[in-house]
């Protein structure tokens, strides 16, 4: 119970956070960039489930568990992003989302 | 085993003996003992039939089978013959044959080739043979997709862009033909019952006007695509002329009867009050279609495009005539079916023939050829005194009864367009004759052609059977045309029961 | 009832020549093929006098007309309840006569043509085909029924066609034989519209019933009418626009001149003396119908008849190619055939036209066949056939020249050679019913005399020694039918038509009108004296002649420029403004339309594959604005 403090103030820092992350993975050119939007987004999610597990439903746990689950996931996910960002690199010698277009018309 | 399933069973192994074989030889030899095994199972159905109705069987259709297929939507594989049906297989028969020795020297990927060309074939047969929609529709698909590969791949000239063209247009027509077809399915029965694609059981409830007013336009016209009527015919003059020889008398010859037999079958059976109310359009437009198309013919200067606007008038002049709706002027629609299905068939065979020899199909780079190879030439004066209509071949039967019938209806309307209609066998001998006279009278243009043989055993059997087959007709029209009368009767009496207060 | 089964025979021989020597011609020798033919048609032909003596004398009752009988009928093609059509032998005095005189001149043109075709590489085709002409005239005249009739009439126009055709390596003759062909199909086109007309009016097809006097047919005269004429009055019309486009009349005359592009011996056959009378024939037959339920359709034959006669005997004086003459004399003579049938009436002294018109039938056949084959003698000897290039002729061909003479003679109407009663029957008909038509003809009669006799004289007088080998006389196989169509030229006259052949069946008496007949005698040896005068010597008065009437003799020698308009109503109207505009139309406009469709969905699918960019973001960007667009939905409007 964090007094004064209404649930509202953590959604909508969790919501600013989730479309800052939407709008850096939509505008940023460098793909190393667009990942550290999409943990941007992750990270929101976290917020959220943490916010509601502790104002709604204090006696309980799920939401923090979940949020254990998404960061185990994000990490995971980073991982596999990386490999990928790699393998990109050494096709195109640069990491710019531009160049991975061939999957087209 | 029902002789109906032998139609589909027979092509069926003939084509599995195709992928065995090896080579053009094998594979030629295997398609002709199939297709003439085929030959003769439609000349015994025709005799069966003939036999049991003799012995007295009043049944509407013959030789029924039926097998349930998929039963939540109650489709059956239903098949059944009459007298009309067994005229038309024939009629396949005798054209699918011809057509195997029209192709004889197909030398590039035979066995490919007498694939396809069997396939559709089956699909043809099932056609004329079902009478459930469901599988009519099935055969009527198998019939036509099959068209593409032939005319893109042994195709001459922008074989491509006809295929595609053909393809696309008759699938078109096929769209529309399953939206009049699952709309009949829809309302095939009264309330309560279960739904039916049975056509002979169709044929006992009346669907009701407004829906019959919506279904009868697509489906005619749907059919219509595939019997060339007018404006909805252009894809007939690029596709026969880019097809080769043995494709485009089966499809001028058999695929094109196919709409026919379907406005016939489904189209007017199923809706006669709609086909009563909206035939005026569509005489209109038929009648457009036979004069259009005499008048096409008369400019052109390919072979297959002369020969492909003859079709267009004359299957027009089959619609033309089914419009008619009375008994004298189907059975003379069903003739003209049989009978140009024969000619057209006869006529391709020929120019394939020819240009086979001068490789070229430009009428006015020939001339004289009558001197040079006198076989082909006579049976060409042949098929086009038959095809403008001479009496003693069966060309003069199927235009006179269908004039004779059309000529029934006592209204001002209906004799013009008769008279219009009429006024083709004027327009056909002109254009008819332009051929013969430039391409076989006259003297000889090209010296290189004085070195032409005439034609091989296997080029006379296929036009042989053709011309005795119309002169047999023609001579002798009493048997075809009792036989079609007596099928037509149920039909006519279906028509005439419903009073329609139409605009004419 | 005598039975006259065996008169299918007759038709059915030359059939069956036709199919032997089509099939096996080419195996044979020609002189074979030719024997072959002339053995069939002599068959017929004494099958034919066996009838006709058997109808008209042996089984015939004193006192009785002459009825007509089905010798053989059976059903061929049932259409609708009531119409059937049959095929079958009808026996009647006009059947008959036909039968007789289709006989007797193919005959002799198959004889002739055995010495006159010699040499020629498609002897056994000519043989075959003229046995084809034979089967179908035979069968035409034969008809118990009018689509019967209809059935022949076109086998006859397919014949007429191969046979024109015959020297098919000649352009000229090939377009010769398909103007003949088109021009004749266009008329049946309007008689194939008579008939649907009639048989629907009438409820039948047959002729017996149709021609009953008191059936059903003639009653229906006073059925519906349209544009002030009873429907039966248009069938009959158009029924004739059929039978004149087949006897060359006027306006469908136009392929009779080029027809004689054709071997003679056929233009002898076909084109003088059985197939163009077939329109004749046709009237004759429907004759009843005609005169009692349609009189105003008898008015149109006979105006139609006249105008041809005049018109064609006007362009006649001009030719300068034999067997033109010959044409357009075939012409002139068959107009007078038509109008003597539209002057006439029914039963008894009104028929008399009916009557002289069968009755010019049977002369003229004789003598316009043995002119025709007389001609190809000439053209035989000399190559050529134009006048120009004849001449003195009378000394090489004594033969030929006798018999011509003859044919001249008769056909100016001098007694008593044969053309003299029929024509003179003719002109009496005319004379009460119509002064004007009477004048016409009287003028063509006179006219007829003159170029007969020009040409006559240009042929066989004259001082052209220029020969480049002495001509000769033909041989014997040409002769003789030469010799014996003179005979049948000369005593034809005698035959008692008028207790034979009339309208109604029954004899009548008949006695020549000296009042018509000697101002018609005297016309015809009027025209023969101003020819002698002008063309017996060399000398510049045809051509003052021509002088004078110069626009006259212009325009008559180009046959007033019908071929002109012909060939400008098919090339430029037909071809050029409607067949191309139409193809155009079809594959500028409708084909274009197709191609258009096409063509806007493949823009379409350009335009749309554009969301397949393969960038990662957009895709994204799709995604998530979709997401938001579909929360808005379910959260603001469900």
């Amino acid at each position: 119970m964090i007094q004064n403090i209404p649930l509202s103030y953590f959604l909508v820092i969790s919501t600013l956070m989730f479309f800052i992350g939407i709008y850096g993975f939509l505008t940023r050119r460098n793909l190393i960039t667009m990942l550290m939007s999409i943990e941007l987004i992750l990270n929101s999610v976290n917020i959220n489930f943490v916010a509601f597990n502790r104002y709604l439903y204090p006696q309980q746990l799920q939401g923090h568990f979940f949020m254990l689950i998404v960061i185990a996931v994000a990490a995971a996910e980073s991982a596999v992003a990386i490999a990928i960002i790699i393998n990109i690199y050494r096709n195109f010698k640069s990491v710019d989302v531009e160049n991975v277009d061939e999957m087209k018309y | 085993m029902n002789i109906l399933n032998l139609f589909i069973i027979v092509p069926v192994l003939t084509v599995c003996g195709i992928m065995l074989t090896k080579d053009l030889k094998q594979s030629r030899l295997v398609s002709a003992i199939g297709m003439g095994v085929q030959l003769i199972l439609a000349f015994v159905l025709v005799y069966l039939y003939l036999s049991e109705r003799s012995a007295g069987n009043t049944e509407t259709m013959l030789f029924m089978y039926d097998a349930l297929w998929f039963p939540a939507l109650n489709i059956h594989y239903a098949l059944g013959v009459d007298g009309i049906s067994v005229a038309m297989i024939a009629l396949t028969g005798i054209v699918v044959f011809a057509g195997i020795f029209a192709s004889w020297k197909m030398e590039y990927l035979p066995r490919e080739f007498f694939i396809s060309l069997i396939v559709l074939a089956t699909g043809v047969y099932g056609f004329f043979i079902s009478i459930d929609l469901f599988t009519m529709f099935l055969f009527y698909e198998l019939a036509v997709i099959p068209m593409y590969i032939l005319i893109g791949i042994w195709g001459t000239g922008p074989k491509e862009y006809s295929a595609m063209k053909l393809t696309l247009m008759l699938m078109a027509g096929s769209a529309m033909l399953m939206v009049g077809i699952l709309g009949i399915y829809f309302f095939s029965a009264p309330a309560g019952s279960p739904l039916t694609f049975n056509i002979m059981e169709i044929s006992k409830i009346t669907i009701p006007i407004e829906m019959q007013r919506f279904l009868f336009p697509f489906t005619f016209v749907g059919f219509g695509i595939l019997g060339a009527l007018f404006p909805f015919h252009t894809w007939s003059p690029d596709g026969h002329a880019s097809a080769p020889t043995a494709v485009s008398m089966l499809h001028a010859g058999v695929l094109m009867k196919l709409g026919g037999y379907g406005v016939f079958r489904i189209a007017i059976f199923l809706m006669p009050q709609a086909a009563q109310e909206q035939a005026w359009i569509f005489l209109i437009l038929t009648s457009i279609s036979v004069v259009y198309g005499a008048f096409s013919a008369i400019v052109q200067t390919d072979l297959k495009y002369i020969n492909a606007y003859s079709s267009v008038s004359h299957c027009g002049l089959v619609l033309f005539a089914i419009l008619m709706m009375n008994q004298t002027a189907m059975n003379g629609a069903i003739i003209q079916m049989i009978s140009h299905g024969l000619m057209t068939a006869l006529f391709f065979a020929l120019i394939g023939m020819i240009y086979g020899r001068t490789h070229t199909r430009l009428i006015n780079e020939m001339g004289g050829l009558m001197k040079v190879i006198p076989f082909l030439g006579v049976v060409y004066v042949i098929a086009g005194l038959a095809s403008l209509g001479l009496p003693g071949f069966s060309g003069f039967v199927a235009e006179m009864t269908i004039f004779v019938g059309a000529f029934q209806h006592v209204d001002v309307f209906h004799r013009v367009v008769t008279i219009v209609a009429a006024s083709s066998i004027v327009i056909t001998a002109v254009y008819i004759l332009r051929v013969v006279g430039i391409l076989l009278f006259g003297p000889i243009k090209n010296p290189h052609f004085l070195e032409l043989t005439d034609a091989k055993w296997y080029e006379r059997i296929s036009t042989i059977s053709l011309v005795l087959a119309i002169t047999a007709i023609g001579t002798a029209p009493w048997w075809l045309s009792n036989m079609i009368n007596y099928s037509l009767a149920p039909i006519v009496e279906r028509l005439s029961t419903i009073q329609v207060t139409g605009l004419f | 009832m005598a039975d006259y089964t065996y008169t299918l025979l007759i038709p059915l021989i030359p059939l069956f020549v036709f199919l032997l020597l089509g099939l096996t011609g080419h195996k044979m020798k020609p002189l074979v093929s030719g024997l072959i033919g002339s053995t069939g048609l002599g068959i017929s032909a004494i099958l034919s006098y066996a009838t006709a003596f058997k109808y008209f004398i042996g089984s015939h009752v004193a006192g009785t007309g002459y009825a007509s009988i089905k010798g053989f009928e059976v059903s061929w093609l049932h259409l609708t309840d009531k119409l059937t059509i049959h095929l079958g032998v009808l026996i009647d005095p006009i059947s008959v006569m036909m039968l007789v005189v289709i006989t007797t001149v193919s005959l002799m043109v198959h004889i002739y043509s055995i010495g006159y075709m010699k040499g020629d590489p498609g002897f056994y085709r000519f043989f075959s085909f003229l046995s084809l002409f034979s089967f179908s005239m035979l069968g035409l005249v034969l008809a118990t029924n009018i689509f019967q009739m209809y059935i022949f009439w076109e086998l006859v126009g397919v014949s007429s066609f191969l046979l024109i055709g015959y020297y098919y390596e000649k352009p000229s003759a090939v377009a010769a034989s398909k103007k003949a062909f088109i021009v004749t199909r266009f008329a049946d086109l309007g008689f194939l519209i008579g008939i649907l007309m009639l048989s629907f009016n009438t409820g039948t097809f047959d002729f017996q019933t149709l021609t009953d006097p008191n059936g059903p047919a003639i009653a229906s005269a006073g059925g519906a009418a349209f544009m002030g004429m009873s429907v039966l009055t248009w069938s009959l019309i158009f029924i004739f626009i059929g039978g004149a486009g087949k006897s060359a009349m006027f306006p469908f005359h136009i392929w009779l001149p080029d027809a004689m592009e054709g071997p003679t011996p056929v233009s002898a056959l076909i084109h003088a003396a059985t197939m163009v009378v077939a329109g004749v024939y046709l009237v004759a037959r429907l004759f009843p119908v005609y005169a009692l339920g349609a009189p105003d359709a008898l008015m149109v034959v006979a105006w139609v008849g006249g105008f041809s006669s005049i018109f064609a005997a006007v362009i006649a004086c001009t030719q300068t190619d034999i067997k033109r003459v010959l044409a357009f004399s075939t012409m002139s003579q068959i107009g007078y055939m038509m109008l003597s049938l539209g002057v006439s009436g029914y039963g008894g002294e009104e028929g008399l036209g009916f009557m002289a018109s069968n009755f010019h039938l049977f002369t003229h056949a004789m003598f316009k066949a043995l002119l025709f084959l007389g001609a190809g003698a000439v053209i035989h000897a000399v190559h050529t056939n134009e006048i120009g290039g004849m001449g003195n002729l009378r000394k090489h061909l004594p033969i030929t020249h006798i018999t011509f003479l003859i044919a001249c003679i008769t056909i100016a109407g001098i007694p008593p050679f044969s053309a003299f009663f029929s024509k003179d029957e003719i002109l009496v008909a005319a004379f009460h019913n119509n002064k004007l038509l009477f004048a016409i003809e009287y003028i063509v009669a006179g006219l007829t005399a003159f170029y007969m006799f020009r040409l006559y004289y240009g042929i066989f007088w004259g001082k052209n020694t220029k020969y480049d080998h002495t001509p000769h006389e033909s041989p014997l196989v040409m002769t003789i039918p030469l010799m014996i169509l003179a005979f049948g030229s000369v005593f034809a006259g005698f035959i008692p038509f008028h207790s034979l052949v009339t309208s109604d069946g029954l004899p009548f008496e008949s006695k020549i009108d000296w009042l018509i007949a000697i101002p018609s005698v005297l016309i015809g040896v009027l025209g023969i004296v101003v020819a002698t005068v002008m063309y017996k010597k060399e000398n510049p008065l045809p051509d003052k002649v021509a002088g004078t009437f110069k626009h006259l003799y212009k325009w008559a020698y180009h046959k007033f420029y019908w071929d002109e308009i012909y060939l400008f109503v098919t090339r430029k109207i037909i071809y050029r403004y409607i067949s191309e505009p139409i193809a155009w139309f079809d594959r500028h406009v409708i084909d274009a339309t197709m191609n258009g469709v096409a063509g806007i969905v493949q823009y379409t699918s350009y335009a749309i594959k554009g969301f397949q960019s393969g960038r990662l973001q957009q895709y994204a960007f799709v995604f998530v604005s979709g997401t938001v667009v579909l929360v808005l939905i379910f959260v603001y409007l469900v």
